[in-house]
Formats: C-alpha cells, structure tokens, sequence
C-alpha cells in the first residue's frame, strides 16, 4: 500500500485549489494538489469576463465601493447569502486583484481620456480622469450599480490562472497530476485525507493530511447541455457526500447563463451585453426592456434567462434544428471593440458557428453554467460535520451567492476564498489538534474498499450501461430541473433518478477491462456518483416550495422568506439509501446588515418574514444616529454587522482607493 | 455542409495504442460516424467512445478551444481537436497523438509533465525580490498598452502543437521551443520581472534556446492562438536598447526574429 504524508491535502488544481496550496505553503505547510488534469487546463480558464473588485478605477465605476458590491450581491443572492461571508468576500476581493497584479495578470488598464462605450445601444464618450491613468479598470456586468468587472480583454479566467499557475510553480508547490480522489478517509469525524487513484496506471495511493480541501468547482455535467467543462462532474461534492457525514448546501441552486451558444452549449460572456450587446428575438426585436424597463440585457442572470425563457415560449423564438434560440447582437460594438476586448468570443464565433460576431448576430439560448451549492462548510471553509475537510471555490457553499450568483463573482471568489481558507488551514494545521492520529489499517480499509468497487465494475455481468444511464439522467435534469420548475415535473424526476441510482448499482465495464487510463472504468463510477449528486439536486427542489434566485417554481411563484429563509443540507448517511436525506438550516435575519427585501426585478413576488420589518427598522436607526453623528462608513457597517474580527489578521486593513484612504 | 444533402459518413482513422499493455502495439483502426451538422471532432470522438469502442481514450477539458487539452495530429497537423469542424475535412480523416511528449494510451499525452518542467526550468513567474506586496495599497500602474501587449504573449495555451511542430525539438528534445522563447519574451515585455537582460540571457542563450531554432516556422504555422512574436520583437528592439547587453540583441536579431518574420 502507498501512503503519501503531508499537511495540506488539495482536490483540484484551479484558481480556488492552487492559492489555498500557495498560501498554505507560504505559511510553511507541505502541500500536495491532486488534479484530473494539468492544472492550467482546469475549467478556471474558461471564465472570460472578468472578476468583480470594487476598486472604482475607471469613470463609470467611480463611487464604488465594498458597501455597494455587498449590497448588489446580497441582493443578487436573492438574500441566500450569508451576509458575513459576503462582506468577508468584498472586503478581499480588492486585495486579491492587487496581489493578482502582482503577480502578473495582464489586466486591462485605465487609459486617461475620451472613449466611446455603448450604453442601452447608443454610443455614449466617456471622460477617464488623468490620476486613474494606468490603474485596472473595469467593464459593466449584469445586476451590478457601478462598473466593477476588472478584466483582460475576454481571457481573464486564463490569465488569472496562468499566473496562480506559474505562482504556484515558484512556490514549488507539489502537483500530482491525473490523479482523482475516490473517497475521503475519515474516523469518529475527522477527515485524514484520500484515497486517489491513478487515471494514467491504475495504482490506488492513501494520502494521508492534516487538513484535506475540496477544490474541485461545479457540478454542471449532470446537465446534457452546461457551459462547464467536461470535467466539472461534481466528483468533490460527491466524495463528500459519500462520507456520509459531510453536507451539501443549497444543491439545487443552479444558475443558467443567458448567453450560450446553440447548440454546443459554449459560453459567450456577460461582457457582450455588459459592453452594450443586446438580445433580440426572431423580428430582430430587442425584447428586454419590455420585461425589464430598468436594468433590460443587463438584470442578474436568473432574471434574464427567465426573460428570454419567456419569450420563446411567447412563439417569439428562432426555428431551428436544436429547438429555438435567440439572437445576442454585438455587431453594434464595432470589430475594433470585439477584437480586442471579445476575442475568445470571437473566435467562438468562427470556430464553432463559422461566422463573424462583428458582422454576424450569436444564436444563444439559456444554458445550465454555475453551481451555487456544494460542500456546506463553516466561514472558514471547514465542513460544519467532518472536521479536517475544508472546501472552497464553486466547489463549495460557505456561502456568498445565495440562490443567484452575480457574473463576475465566481473567479473573485476562487481566489479570495483560497487566500482565506489557506490562513484558516494554516492555523489549524499550527494547532496541536491537527495531528494525524490513524491507523495504517484504517487507511487500508478505504483503500481495499475501493479496490473492491473497481473489482466488481470490472467483472460484474449482465450489467448496466453507465452511458445509458448517464445521458439519460442529464436530460431529465435539462427538462424537468431547468430554468422553471414545478412539482408535478420535479417529482417525476426524483422517481427516475431515484430509479436509475438503484440501476447504477449494476453498472458493468464492458468490453474495456484495463485498470489504466480506462475510460469507461471512470464513466462507470463517476456516472454512479453524479447520479447521487443529481437527486441532491432535483429532491432539492422539489421540496423547496418556493421561487428563489435561480430556483424558479412556477407552481410557488412567490419568494417565502416566512418559510424557506433557511439553507437546505443534504447527506448521505447510509450507503443504501437511494433518496438523500434533507435538513434544514436557519437564515437568521437578526444580524443582518441587509434584511430581505424586494430585489427590484418585475413585480415584488416577496411573502415578507415578520422579522425582516423589524430589523430594517432596527438598522434604519443605527445608521440614522450614527450617520448624524458623523461617523463614517466603515463605522456604520461595523454597528450594522461586525465581521472585520472573522478575517485573518494580514487581511483586516482598510481598501486604498482614488480619493479614500490614501 | 448542405443540409438537405445525405449526410457523408467519415472514416475515422486513429493511431492507437496503450503503453501499459505489454501485448498491445500501434496500428491504425478505423471507425465510421454519420456526420452530423455543426460536428467537430470533439464530438465524432466521444460519440465513438459511447457507441462503439469504450476504451478509446482521448482528452478534452474545456471543448471550447481554450483550455488547450485536445491537441492531436489531425491529418498530421498539429491542432485542437474541439475546435475542428469535420465539414472542413475530408471524409477520410487520420488522428494520432501528438508527438514527442509521453504517452498516455490512444490520443492522450501527459503534456502537463513537459509543460511543468518548462516553466520551472524557465522560472516562468514574476522575479521581485524586493518587493512585499501591500494588498492595501493601490496597484501599480501599469502602461494601458503595455499591459495589452502583453497579454497578446500571456495567451499561450500550453497546448505543445508548436512543439509537435518543431523540427529543432524532434533532434534536441532539451529544446525550449517556440512555447518557451514566447514565455520569456512574454516576462521580458513585463516591467514587474525585474530579472536583467544577463539573466535572460543566461536562460536562453544556448543551443536549448534561441541558438537552437533552426527557423523552419513549423511553430508559427500550427499556433492556435496566433501569438504574435514577431510584434512583438520589433518592440523589443525599440525599447531601451542602451541597457540592452550586446549578446541578447545579438541573438534577438539573428536568431528570434527571423524565425518569426
């Protein structure tokens, strides 16, 4: 048996993983990264738009601040968020975008100035002033009051993690590649790390750590068509899941990205339409403002993707052979613009569709893209039931995106929560009560149990079809657990899926009986674990009796915060159940800097909590007296909700912006 | 590809192999898919896979031609595999791993290894060693078109077409490559690299860099991303070329840009 030591486990190589590995290993802790495949081709690469930092550089995003980027992503959130961690989250991101600088991202610059933008489709020039002349600047994204989208060009999920890559590869950070974890070791609550397995050899290894992190991003493969990468299959919530004593939170909080094209499912970025590029129908209608008079192309993403749900089902949709789409129109915004600053889009555009954006309208529809549910961990990123696992990233729900997540916000988070949770792994990997108190046999039981599942893939007769299983499993959530839900569909599909769970129990590997770099060895137990994670999310929804976000039930159209303000868990605790087990967890709305309210899209569909009056009141007058008594902002948040106590001490002090703290 | 017309059936021919199996050796098998409007090899592959051989073992990650997993020989030219429309090949199409990097099984190479080492040989990071980064504080500035010029470079993919491609690499496997000389012209263009020209020199100024291009432009023809050296060098020579030492604008004008003019 190969057992590998070292103090800080790391599942997935991605922006999340790799600055938890650098920030543990600059704490002086050994660290290992487990990765499918070459961290640099993780699915970190594909975020195009950009990453929200409210640095308030540019003209248009003057003003800005983390009180503002708290209040657009509370709100954004649907009030899901746990405000603490949201405010944890804008207070770092401008620090992680400056230490990112540092580093090396290439991110676009103010240029002092005229330029010309285009705003609800007119050319409008704007002035940059002469100090934020070289300073990062930012572009518009959706359900966002100020420009805060700092980027490069379109390929700014690449450039991040190129640089946390090389980062990483200066900190010499160990990185075992093609390596998947099977399943977490773990004894009377504490997690001692995996056992991983070779894709290339076949050999199981135990690695054994102080603290084990999940890094593994979303869960979107469950869908047949995702914007995600193939890899993002929801393999870390799964293992997790699978402890039985870990739990996911909000699983079925699944954001559908307006933007996608037909019918391969790619991503164009929200920077089209944050840039000015607008959505028409089959007349070459721009329909948004109709739905949206305010925020039009650019309200939060659940909103628009309803919106244009909406009007294909209106008949106002374009015929075609993959069923009907859209028109995303970026022609307006010149080849100039799209050449520079949409380039990823560009060639998109020719490779897959074999057209010219600038020239040409993108058929687009909505298209499953984010996983705001995952691993339910603590602020810290410490699971709240197995102590030792920690997760972060989209792999995790700790949990600043609620039910809806703002575009932009993803790849931020990726690296504020790895700079954080690295800080809280290393105190705790400090701390005597980390030490690794486990049997080599225990170790050895994980690992025969494996060994033993493999064995009966590979000679199981007379089995099941992983394929089968698994193709049919996406569509059923494509077309029962989308973009609108109700309970009539969502209960045929927890029946199916509970029905094809059992049937994944008799998967066999056919024909193909390698041990190594087996294909259809992976599909069969990754297809028997995304089944798992499909039923967390549609058993999810169905029992969530309310709309919320992204979850959208067109039988509760209302959002209950009198009922459903509370989070839901789900777990596994017994190996032979075939439905997860749900629980519930409190939203309080007591210490809320923000308490629920109307999110400002269509009509307010709010059944208030009794509460939320109560402590809007309660927050009216402690901003009222201090505000009357001259105290700053900072003051009057930390009346409102002190957090600034919760963050590692090297990341409390205070922004420097244009004009503040300087 | 009309739509109204049959649709053609393609003859899929792949080299495979499994290095695992001692038993096993290369030879081409060929496969027979329906194309299908708007197919690329992405999808003819891994419709294969499902249908009718489970074990062929390939990798894609991101299938959006970003992440730069896929490359393969297609036809015997290195390229992404996802982003190839098959309605702009011939019916008959030939795949094969690419070269020279290590094995995996069928089309799959560990190219991740190769480009680790790369990096780490290249020190392909920022070099600063005065500098503690104050998160607090405001950012450098930074030039608006210098930050774009070098994100041009920053956009290698690490996909190894243009190592498959490159005739120097196939003799001197040591050889950094085009991927390697455009990392360090990428961390030269960067004023936050504080490493001297000596320093880069002493990376690259042997026959495993620059001396060693033998300028047959394999790389530049196969670049997924057309990374633009050649602007870029015409840049290099305009900068300050007072602090540059003699030997590095020496093998920048006789070596570096030609092989990419």
């Amino acid at each position: 048996m190969k057992i590998i030591y070292t103090d800080v486990l790391i599942i997935g190589g991605g922006l999340a993983g790799l600055r938890v590995a650098t920030g543990a290993k600059e704490r002086g802790h050994d660290t290992v990264v487990l990765t499918l495949v070459p961290p640099k081709r993780s699915h970190s690469a594909a975020a195009q738009g950009g990453m929200q930092a409210s640095l308030a550089n540019c003209k248009m995003g003057e003003g800005d601040n983390e009180d503002v980027h708290f209040s657009d992503t509370v709100k954004g959130s649907d009030w899901g968020a746990d405000q603490e961690v949201a405010r944890m989250f804008v207070h770092c991101a401008p620090k992680a975008i400056r230490e990112l600088a540092a580093w090396g991202v290439p991110w676009t610059r103010v240029q002092r100035g005229d330029h010309t933008s285009v705003i609800n489709a007119e050319k409008v020039v704007i002035n940059e002033r002469d100090e934020a002349h070289g300073l990062i600047t930012a572009r518009d994204f959706g359900g966002t009051k100020k420009w805060r989208t700092c980027y490069t060009s379109d390929g700014t999920g690449h450039s991040m993690l190129f640089a946390m890559g090389n980062k990483a590869h200066q900190d010499k950070v160990e990185i075992h590649e093609r390596l998947e974890a099977m399943s977490l070791i773990h004894e009377n609550g504490r997690c001692y790390g995996a056992i991983a397995r070779n894709l290339m050899s076949g050999e199981l290894v135990a690695y054994i750590a102080k603290a084990t992190t999940i890094a593994t991003g979303g869960y979107g493969r469950i869908y047949s068509v995702s914007t995600n990468a193939i890899i993002c299959q929801g393999m870390g919530q799964a293992i997790a899941l699978e402890t039985g004593i870990a739990t996911l939170g909000n699983m079925e909080a699944i954001q559908f990205h307006p933007t996608a094209i037909v019918p391969v499912g790619i991503l164009t970025t929200e920077g089209c339409r944050g840039d000015g590029g607008l959505l028409l129908d089959k007349d070459g209608y721009r329909f948004m403002p109709d739905y949206e008079p305010e925020k039009k192309e650019l309200a939060s993403r659940d909103v628009v993707s309803r919106r244009m749900t909406e009007h294909i089902r209106k008949g106002k949709g374009v015929k075609s052979r993959y069923g009907d789409h859209l028109w995303l129109d970026i022609t307006i915004l010149g080849r100039a613009h799209i050449e520079k600053n949409l380039r990823e889009v560009k060639e998109i555009c020719e490779n897959f569709l074999g057209i010219d954006p600038a020239v040409d309208w993108i058929p687009v529809r909505p298209t499953q893209h984010y996983s705001m549910g995952g691993i339910r961990t603590k602020y810290t990123g410490e699971s709240q039931t197995l102590k030792g696992l920690y997760s972060c990233g989209e792999a995790a729900c700790w949990d600043m995106h609620g039910f809806n997540r703002l575009g932009g916000n993803s790849v931020s988070e990726t690296v504020v929560a790895g700079m954080l949770v690295a800080e809280y792994i290393s105190d705790f990997c400090d701390s005597p009560e980390s030490s690794i108190n486990i049997h080599t046999s225990t170790i050895e039981k994980f690992l025969n149990k494996e060994k033993e599942k493999i064995d009966a893939l590979l000679s199981k007769k007379n089995g099941e079809d992983a394929y089968v299983l698994r193709r049919r499993m996406e569509e059923i959530m494509m077309s029962k657990v989308g973009i609108f839900r109700n309970g009539v569909d969502l209960q045929e599909a927890v029946d199916e899926l509970e029905e094809l769970c059992k049937r994944s129990k008799n998967i066999e590997v056919f024909r193909s009986k390698s041990r190594a770099a087996n294909p259809a060895l992976f599909n069969a137990y990754r297809t028997q674990r995304m089944l798992k994670l499909a039923l967390t999310v549609a058993y999810g929804a169905l029992l969530r009796t309310e709309s919320r976000g992204a979850h959208s039930r067109e039988d509760f159209p209302m959002r209950d915060d009198e009922n459903w303000l509370k989070r839901t868990l789900t777990s596994w605790p017994n190996e032979n159940q075939t439905l997860p087990s749900v629980s519930y967890e409190e939203i309080p709305i007591g210490n809320m800097e923000i308490p629920p309210g109307f999110r400002g899209y269509g009509k307010d569909m709010t059944e208030a909590h009794p509460e939320s009056k109560m402590r809007q009141a309660a927050v009216d007058v402690i901003r009222e007296k201090l505000e009357s008594e001259g105290a700053s902002r900072f003051e009057i948040q930390n009346a409102l909700m002190p957090f600034l106590d919760k963050l590692p001490k090297k990341y409390r002090g205070t922004n420097e912006r244009l004009g503040e703290n300087v | 590809m009309s739509e109204e017309k049959a649709p053609r059936i393609l003859k899929i021919n792949i080299l495979r192999f499994d290095p695992n199996n001692p038993q096993d050796f290369p030879q081409i098998q060929t496969f027979e898919v329906e194309e299908a409007y708007g197919m690329t090899l992405y999808v003819v592959l891994n419709e294969i896979r499902e249908h009718q051989d489970n074990s062929l073992m390939f990798d894609f990650v991101c299938r959006a031609g970003i992440c730069g997993s896929c490359s393969m020989l297609v036809n015997g030219r290195p390229t992404l595999a996802c982003r190839t429309l098959t309605s702009k090949l011939d019916e008959n199409i030939t795949l094969a791993p690419l070269p020279l990097f290590k094995l995996i099984k069928d089309l799959s190479i560990y190219s991740g290894e190769w480009m680790h080492y790369l990096n780490e040989h290249l020190e392909t990071w920022i070099h600063d060693k005065e500098k503690e980064v104050n998160v607090d504080k405001l950012e450098e500035r930074m030039e608006p078109a210098l930050a774009d010029e070098i994100y041009e470079l920053d956009r290698c993919v690490e996909c190894g077409c243009c190592v498959a491609a490159c005739g120097t690499i196939q003799m001197k496997p040591s050889f950094v490559g085009a991927v390697g000389l455009n990392k360090v012209a990428r961390y030269h263009l960067d004023p936050r690299d504080k490493r001297t020209d000596e320093e880069y020199y002493e990376l690259i100024g042997d026959e495993n860099g620059v001396f060693g291009c033998m300028t047959l432009l394999g790389c530049e023809d196969v670049c997924p991303k057309d990374l633009p050296l050649q602007s870029k060098i015409s840049i290099f020579k305009k900068n300050d070329a007072k602090n540059r030492t003699q030997k590095l604008e020496i093998y920048i004008q006789t070596v570096i840009y030609p092989c990419y003019s």
